[in-house]
């Protein structure tokens, strides 16, 4: 849905003005003619000055929403404070102090390897004051409104809504007592918070209300699988619906009284079954769902057949079976069309099919998927390339990415992923600004015809409406080893697209190198090589005492080939000391006479980035000091020794989203209050009859 | 008769050590792949429903005793806070130890509880980090009386850490 008021808000200078003097003086003949073209001139000027006072009442009604939305009043301090003085310090503007030492990069989420543990290094720092963690804010990614959320769930799209449900702890920053949130948009991007869908109030969820996933039947019925967490800590599956079909915002919903539908089968751990697929229909005429679980070291995705989405009938084996993966965690298993640049319903299968298998993996916390092929009669899936089988190839995404789950969305015929992006702060952090953990913008996902190996995940189209300001800049050069500032204005919410050219002669005169390269082990953006790294500092300031580089290396390799490798660097992103500070990212495939690209979304503390339309992309979370609000720049550089490149940028300014608790008589229908009737109606005829005058 | 009632209690005496040798194992051996298995195995040992534990009830012991030491350790902030109400580093910790207390430890019970190994590491992973950042406060003041109590969090949360890392 378009939110035209920002528009108005931000630029009432567009308007046409009040008040038209009229015509002075007048001869006896026209005096009659005078007097109504008076009267339609101040109708016309009554209906500007109404309209004004229309628009300023709006403009105080969503200016607090935004700033409710954008703003933390309070940190929230959980416990009691010791003394009066803890509680008003976060009030107090901290002065930062230099840390001499960066930090050491690290490995796995949350680990006490990741941060410093070199106790004793430089003067102490205590950053994290009310503004800047107020700034992590985000603008235009889905979040609730405060408090921790995790995986997505059951994501649909119904009678004109989008419906996002997710994991969330309703009493804290942290995870734990899982409940379903929920809300809706009509659009993917404008969302409305709706009461939760699902509690804990079942002795067979009453330990976590935990992932699932819709099935829509033909009949339009909605059926919803999820985990429960029983009483005794079993992990089960539980049957769901909608209280009223009727209610397109799927407000209330029912658990079937005869829960759970499935616990563990014999041989499964009852705490290794866990987050039930999307149902796919068979040519048997039954539906088929997958479960993950492990046997040992192996990861496994149990198969189950159903009629009724009531009683259940195991398959033999599995659908696929991985060893040393460890548990799949919320298992994805959809077709992709090999020709198409549509999505398919899940449902789909045929010759020009692949099969995609994904599962994120407990044991290193990523997300990995697989293309391949599956045979109904059988109930097996093969991956096309075994080397890169589930767990042990490609992975989505190659920052901070998790629980991801695909949905088909019948309204616009794609297929679209949603993942969760937790933070890579420290919990003293979350407590303080009472939240935790993003939702990635929604990706399209389409199989990759030109590689034919792997998938393009994209921004869904709707996030382009947040476009404001384009700014061009054609053809900058940037030679080696040097830095060029990008003016843009504000630079913590920008849809950046970009595309580098380097120096055709030096790529192909570079000597070979034998070179084993990897973002995580190459020290970041600082260390230099022949032919890269190049690319963007994002969220930097003026003096570069913070900055996250997004960037492109490339690597001459035996034979002539030119490698080219994608990453983002943390370790400089900001002067705290208790952030991740790792580099991310992996090596993209670039065909020949393809230039290189990247689009980049940033977002105050998330920056989501996607290489060669996204055949790479990597997530990730910072947490800057000093490149915050209005002192947060953007700039191009090269770190490369021999070549130069040429860059090419689109850049826009993104507005919010306006996130925030649906309400009825608010942007639901936008189309039709009272605001949005004066201005298409009754403006239009005002600025007739006041141009028919000023003639 | 008196030589089966020998007999039988010299079996019995060798059936118990039996059993105790095995739970004692599983302590050694969970211990061994902790960073610092003497601090693992004092933690361990000195609660005694350690030794009918598997390795979840090992993981809630360790836990146990984090928020025990985290406790200790905001105690003696806030005694110090009184006396320098306006040490900024000492407010720091204070906020820190505060989130280990409200956010990590619970978080690591409820994960033990149900087996979601991923959220019980955030916790005790986050409760060493903490405990860090608390000491880094500190750098450059030659001693203070903090750096032990730290020292002791870090080093039972990253113990505690790694026996969750050994889940199933």
């Amino acid at each position: 849905m378009a939110d035209t008021r920002p528009l108005l808000l931000s630029d009432p200078d567009a308007l046409p003005t009040a008040y038209t003097p009229l015509p002075g003086g007048s001869s006896s003949p026209e005096i009659r003619r005078i007097h109504v073209k008076e009267v339609l001139a101040m109708f016309a000027g009554v209906v500007m000055v109404s309209l004004l006072v229309v628009i300023i009442g709006n403009t105080g009604q969503d200016g607090n929403v935004y700033h409710r939305h954008n703003r933390r009043d309070k940190p929230m301090l959980l416990a009691a404070s010791p003394t009066k003085e803890t509680a008003t310090k976060a009030e107090k503007a901290e002065k930062l102090q230099a840390v001499t030492r960066g930090m050491a990069a690290g490995v796995s989420e949350k680990s006490s390897r990741l941060y410093s543990s070199d106790v004793g290094a430089g003067t102490p720092v205590y950053p994290w004051n009310n503004s800047m963690l107020s700034w992590q804010r985000t603008a235009f990614h889905f979040q609730p409104e405060k408090n921790w959320m995790n995986d997505p769930n059951g994501p649909l799209f119904y009678k004109g809504w989008y419906h996002f449900f997710y994991q969330y702890n309703p009493k804290g920053a942290v995870w734990g007592n899982i409940v379903w949130g929920h809300a809706v948009s009509r659009d993917l991007i404008h969302w409305l918070h709706l009461p939760l869908a699902m509690v804990a109030d079942q002795w067979y969820d009453i330990n976590g209300v935990w992932t699932g996933s819709a099935t829509i039947l033909p009949n339009d019925q909605i059926v919803m699988l999820y985990t429960g967490s029983t009483n005794e800590s079993v992990q089960v599956q539980c049957l769901a619906y909608p209280a009223d079909h009727k209610d397109p915002l799927l407000t209330k919903w029912v658990k079937y009284s005869g829960n759970p539908v499935l616990v563990p089968p014999p041989g499964t751990g009852v705490k290794d079954f866990r987050d039930p697929t999307t149902a796919w229909y068979t040519t048997d005429g039954k539906w088929r769902i997958t479960i993950g679980s492990k046997v040992n070291k192996t990861g496994i995705s149990l198969v189950y057949d159903t009629k009724d989405f009531i009683t259940y009938e195991q398959l033999d084996g599995v659908l696929h079976a991985v060893p040393g993966t460890g548990m799949w965690e919320c298992i994805d298993f959809y077709p992709v069309s090999k020709t198409s640049d549509k999505g398919l319903d899940t449902s789909q299968n045929g010759a020009d099919v692949k099969h995609v298998m994904k599962a994120s993996l407990d044991d290193d916390r990523n997300d990995y998927y697989a293309l391949g092929s599956y045979n109904e009669k059988t109930g097996k899936w093969v991956p096309d390339n075994q080397k890169i089988d589930v767990g042990i190839g490609i992975r989505y995404d190659y920052g901070k990415f998790y629980a991801s789950k695909t949905f088909y969305d019948q309204n616009k015929q794609r297929r679209v992923l949603w993942g969760w992006i937790g933070e890579s702060d420290s919990e003293n952090a979350d407590v303080k600004k009472g939240w935790a953990s993003l939702q990635g913008i929604p990706r399209t996902v389409l199989f990759d015809q030109k590689t034919g190996s792997n998938l393009l995940q994209w921004p869904v189209e709707e996030i382009e409406k947040l476009r404001l300001n384009k700014k061009n800049f054609d053809k900058v050069q940037v030679k080696a080893g040097s830095v060029v500032p990008l003016d843009v204005g504000t630079a913590t919410q920008l849809d950046i697209v970009v595309e580098f050219e380097l120096d055709q002669k030096v790529v192909e005169s570079a000597a070979e190198s034998n070179e084993e390269f990897s973002c995580q082990t190459s020290g970041g953006a600082a260390k230099r090589g022949a032919l890269g790294p190049f690319g963007l500092l994002v969220l930097a300031d003026d003096s570069l005492s913070e900055r996250t580089p997004v960037y492109f290396y490339v690597v001459k390799g035996s034979g002539g080939t030119v490698n080219t490798y994608f990453c983002a660097d943390q370790t400089r992103s900001s002067v705290a000391t208790d952030v991740v500070k790792q580099v991310s990212g992996s090596y993209v495939p670039v065909l020949k006479g393809e230039t290189l690209s990247l689009r980049i979304l940033v977002d105050h503390s998330i920056i989501e980035s996607f290489a060669q339309g996204g055949r790479t992309t990597i997530t990730t979370r910072v947490y800057p000091t000093q490149a915050i609000y209005g002192a947060a720049r953007l700039f191009l550089f090269n770190n490369a020794t021999d070549t130069s490149f040429t860059a090419s940028l689109q850049i826009w300014q993104m507005n919010s989203a306006f996130i925030r608790p649906f309400s009825p008589d608010a942007a639901s229908h936008a189309s039709f209050t009272p605001v949005t009737v004066f201005i298409k109606f009754i403006v239009p005829f005002g600025i007739f009859l006041t141009l028919y005058f000023v003639r | 008769m008196k030589n089966l009632m020998c007999l039988a209690a010299v079996l019995i005496f060798f059936i118990q050590t039996a059993i105790l040798r095995t739970e004692a194992n599983i302590i050694a051996q969970t211990c061994q792949k902790t960073p610092n298995p003497p601090v693992c195995l004092s933690s361990l040992k000195s609660d005694p429903r350690s030794t009918q534990a598997d390795i979840y009830g090992l993981a809630i012991i360790m836990v146990d005793v984090v928020k025990a030491k985290s406790t200790t350790t905001l105690n003696q902030i806030n005694q110090l806070l009184k006396q320098s109400p306006r040490d900024k580093g000492l407010i720091d910790c204070a906020d820190r130890y505060n989130a280990v207390l409200k956010g990590d430890v619970p978080e690591a019970y409820e994960a033990i509880n149900v087996r979601r190994r991923m959220f019980a590491l955030d916790g005790m992973n986050d409760a060493v980090n903490e405990a860090n950042g608390c000491e880094r406060n500190f750098a450059g003041r030659s001693s203070h009386p903090l750096t032990k109590l730290n020292k002791d969090v870090a080093d039972v949360a990253s113990v505690a850490a790694a026996v969750i890392n050994q889940f199933g």
